[in-house]
């Protein structure tokens, strides 16, 4: 059993009336079962609506089910005593990093989950001094944070999780609000977790460019799981992204187009080094 | 409507230790019709500078003159200027405040001036041109999805009839269809009606399929300034002030420097598509909409 895992998850926002009566129900995860192995960095595509925050906000017990089940490190979240306990498995971090950074200063702010669970101070020191390596963050940490760039505040949110030591972190669209180089410092940042720490990656984005380094790609439409594999077999199916209202790298958009012009490329080109090398192998 | 920018400089706090030069002598001159592309990183100065072309912020120094009038001098009509320019600001959707969709978009004739029945119909032909039919009119704005409140929220300016349009990064957050309507909606009425438009953006694929000139920033200046091609024959530069040329220019560019006879500085996927066919010896597709999404 993976770290995260669920079984015929529903979840259902459900409307109340002025009476308080139940009046309209909106079912945005629907049986969602999907095993999430430790170690791996899994990204979650899906166009907005699509159900992929929702399914994201069990992963921390942010939302239990309406019915079926989500197991985080085994445990189950819709139980009370569980809660500390998964949210301590899985971190989370946001769109928006002014939303989530509390402290005046950058050590402080990293500082401040590990705090809050009781850890003695020496090692909340250490454990502040590595998350804010791991991120390269280290020159910063007497800055206060409405100084720094988006994308540096988001890797100050994203030590903050770190310091926590969680197995795996679930991030929300964490560079919708980020420039072209704030998105690269914290896709970068992310990968460098998972590889040297071993830290488990849930990303949701609608940004293809993030996830072709991901290990599995999950794509969601209407709460349900439409597709699940490697980028490079997901981005291959280019119609049923479209279907999706999603879209693929420009590059692999131009090498399906040239393929359904008769020129013989592999299906699964993800970026312009690629196309431009099996081009030249043709010519 | 044509805007005039002379010797503008921005400084925000102006002899104190945080002083920053936001704007440094930008001459920049936006034609009555035009879509223009905003590009550069956060920082570079492009949200400072679109807020003084509605007269949100005075210039240091400098002038910006609207259809020949300068817009701080005596007399002038700012209020006025601000219904005719209009600015949609990052994520407009959070100035959504009415209770219904209609209500939310009236309100901007209504303070114009215009009776309460003028406004709703201005409001509807404005939800006419973002694609919001009357089923909507009822709907509490924060019902809808994020794509639909953006258009809400831009049927709610364009609802005081203005000859420009300034978007601040329009399609922030949105999905790539959400994406794909909003610009496609813009380019509509830019066409139909003489709309200018000054979209803010990040995104270079973008910019490169729908505005017609580009105007690079970096540190308060304009670098860069002309059509999507002449920028994008610059990649190198582009790079090193934190933009990206689209994937289809790298691709080009790498197949151009193996001796290819593609141009270094296509902007689109059908442009690319066309030049390594043609490349290629194969026969060019016949004209077609060859992005179907």
């Amino acid at each position: 059993m993976g770290i995260i895992r669920t079984a015929k998850l529903i979840y259902d926002y459900i409307r109340m009336d002025d009476e308080g009566q139940p009046s309209e129900k909106n079912r945005a995860v629907d049986n969602v079962d999907v095993d999430i192995e430790k170690g791996s960095f899994v990204a979650i595509l899906g166009h907005n609506g699509s159900g992929k925050s929702t399914l994201a906000k069990h992963f921390n017990a942010l939302l239990a089910p309406t019915s079926g089940t989500v197991w985080v490190g085994e445990k189950d979240t819709s139980l009370d005593e569980n809660i500390l306990p998964v949210r301590m498995t899985a971190g989370m971090v946001f769109q928006n990093p002014d939303n989530q950074i509390i402290a005046n200063v950058v050590e402080e702010d990293v500082g401040f989950g590990p705090e809050n669970m009781g850890v003695p101070t020496d090692d909340i020191w250490k454990r502040v001094d590595e998350s804010l390596e791991a991120v390269g963050m280290t020159a910063y940490r007497k800055a206060s944070p409405n100084r720094l760039s988006g994308g540096q505040k988001q890797r100050v949110a994203i030590a903050g999780v770190m310091a926590m030591k969680p197995a795996c972190i679930v991030m929300d669209e964490p560079t919708a609000m980020l420039d072209p180089s704030g998105r690269k410092e914290v896709i970068r940042t992310v990968h460098e977790l998972n590889k040297k720490e071993g830290i488990t990656v849930i990303l949701i984005t609608h940004y293809m460019n993030e996830v072709t380094d991901a290990d599995r790609v999950i794509v969601m439409d209407k709460g349900s799981i439409v597709m699940d594999g490697t980028p490079r077999e997901i981005f291959s199916r280019v119609e049923e992204l479209h279907a999706c209202r999603l879209d693929v790298p420009q590059a692999t958009e131009l090498a399906y187009e040239l393929r359904k012009e008769g020129v013989d490329l592999p299906a699964d080109i993800l970026t312009p080094e690629e196309l431009a090398g099996a081009l030249c192998q043709l010519r | 409507m044509s805007i005039e920018i002379s010797n503008l400089n921005a400084v925000y706090n102006a002899g104190l230790p945080y002083e920053v030069h936001a704007l440094t002598d930008i001459d920049l001159t936006i034609h009555d019709g035009e879509f223009v592309g905003l590009a550069g990183h956060t920082g570079s100065g492009k949200s400072t500078l679109i807020q003084h072309i509605n007269g949100l912020l005075k210039p240091t120094s400098g002038t910006i003159k609207v259809n020949g009038e300068d817009i701080h001098a005596e007399g002038y009509n700012l209020r006025l200027l601000r219904t005719r320019v209009g600015l949609v600001f990052q994520y407009p959707e959070h100035q959504l405040f009415e209770a219904d969709v209609l209500s939310d978009v009236a309100f901007g004739p209504k303070n114009q001036g215009l009776t309460k029945e003028e406004a709703a119909e201005k409001a509807k032909e404005a939800l006419a041109l973002v694609g919001m039919d009357e089923s909507f009119y009822g709907l509490s704005p924060f019902e809808l999805s994020g794509g639909q409140k953006r258009r809400v929220a831009i049927a709610g300016m364009l609802a005081m009839d203005p000859e420009v349009l300034i978007l601040d990064e329009p399609t922030a957050g949105l999905d790539p269809m959400g994406r794909d309507e909003i610009l496609g909606e813009l380019k509509k009425l830019h066409e139909e009606k003489h709309l200018t438009v000054i979209l803010v953006s990040h995104s270079m694929e973008d910019l490169g399929q729908y505005a017609e000139r580009i105007v690079v920033m970096s540190g308060g200046k304009v670098v860069m300034d002309g059509t999507p091609k002449e920028v994008f024959s610059h990649s190198e530069e582009l790079t090193a002030i934190g933009l990206a040329v689209p994937q289809v220019t790298s691709v080009c560019r790498m197949l151009a420097d193996a001796g290819w006879p593609v141009e270094n500085n296509v902007t689109t996927v059908e442009e690319a598509k066309r030049q390594i066919l043609a490349a290629l010896g194969k026969a060019l597709p016949e004209e077609e909409g060859a992005h179907v999404s």
